[in-house]
């Protein structure tokens, strides 16, 4: 069997492994991401919430989660 | 009686009847910021931008304690240093559910927590064009409030004293300045400490103040939240009634026809 290429991502700041290949949405399913709470950017652009199952991710690609908290 | 009633704040075409907006950082728990933003009775609350936790997916929301559909957010751009980041930030902020109405705030020194203006003004041009309707923190600067206005402004809010100190109002003859140039809504925001401060800002003909610190961090955040909410009321009745002159000397009460 073909072995699965692996890439390496940075999401919030934090290095992950996911296979080539990897779409976003599910990434963000798996972590559990409440979509109508947050905004997302993949390499300093923002991205559309509705597009997000045909973005496909690749090698040292920056993702940031970002949602509201408490601030003055 | 003063009617209060119809005697809304305006920011941006919208209306609002309370002249407090809270801010919900630095509160024990999101319990307790709730607890305090009803007692409060404000309409508009500050929000940060921040990292979601991916690696504590329990972590409470915000939005699970403070219903934005009550509640009106209004997302800031605490801890950014410059233009470039503050645009990301409230960009990022619009993205998450279509907030248009934002607080700016640029600062330009870690310690003292000071707006930098030349990066304040830079961004408020540029959100304004964005459409998004800007609330700006500034300096205590009559001239740089001017500025902002013609830069396509909603809300200037110029500070009492840096943020988080509890000073209250260092320079009442600037923001009776402010007052005097602009028709836009004035807010003072940052520096206030008690209740009081809250009344002072008001009679001084402010269209409201932001407050944070001085509720959340208050022995008993609760009651100053109420204190605060009625120092407004407060405030915003003596400024509206035309207080009386200042004289010099003594005049006294009682007639002094029919002395016995």
């Amino acid at each position: 069997m073909k072995k699965i290429k692996k890439i390496k991502i940075k999401i919030n700041g934090k290095i992950k492994s996911l296979n080539q290949d990897s779409n976003l949405s599910l990434v963000l399913k798996n972590l559990k991401i409440p979509l109508n709470k947050v905004a997302i950017e993949l390499n300093e652009e923002i991205i559309d919430k509705k597009k997000i199952n045909k973005i496909k991710l690749n090698k040292n690609d920056k993702i940031e989660i970002v949602h509201f908290i408490g601030g003055g | 009686m003063v009617n209060l009633k119809k005697d809304s704040l305006i920011i941006a075409n919208k209306k609002f009847n309370s002249r407090l907006i809270v801010g919900t950082g630095k509160y024990k728990s999101m319990t307790e910021c709730a607890k305090a933003i009803k007692l409060s009775g404000a309409e508009i609350v500050t929000v940060a931008v921040r990292r979601v936790n991916i690696s504590d997916k329990n972590k409470p929301l915000l939005m699970d304690y403070i219903d934005p559909k009550k509640i009106t957010y209004l997302p800031n751009t605490a801890g950014c240093f410059n233009s470039k980041e503050a645009l990301r930030t409230l960009r990022l902020a619009r993205e998450i559910g279509g907030w248009k109405l934002v607080k700016l705030e640029v600062l330009g020194d870690k310690k003292n927590l000071f707006p930098d203006m030349i990066e304040t003004l830079k961004s408020t041009e540029v959100l304004a064009k964005e459409g998004f309707n800007v609330m700006v923190y500034c300096n205590d600067d009559p001239l740089m409030a001017k500025r902002l206005e013609s830069s396509g402004a909603d809300a200037i809010m110029p500070l009492a004293a840096p943020i988080g100190s509890g000073l209250g109002i260092q320079n009442k003859i600037n923001i009776q300045i402010i007052r005097k140039q602009t028709k836009l809504p004035l807010i003072i925001d940052a520096g206030l400490g008690q209740a009081s401060d809250a009344t002072i800002a008001m009679e001084l003909g402010c269209d409201g103040v932001l407050v944070n610190t001085a509720i959340a961090k208050a022995k008993k955040p609760f009651e100053m939240a109420l204190a605060f909410k009625n120092a407004v009321i407060a405030g915003r009745q003596s400024y509206k009634s035309g207080r009386i002159d200042k004289i010099l000397m003594g005049n006294p009460s009682s007639p002094s026809k029919g002395i016995i």
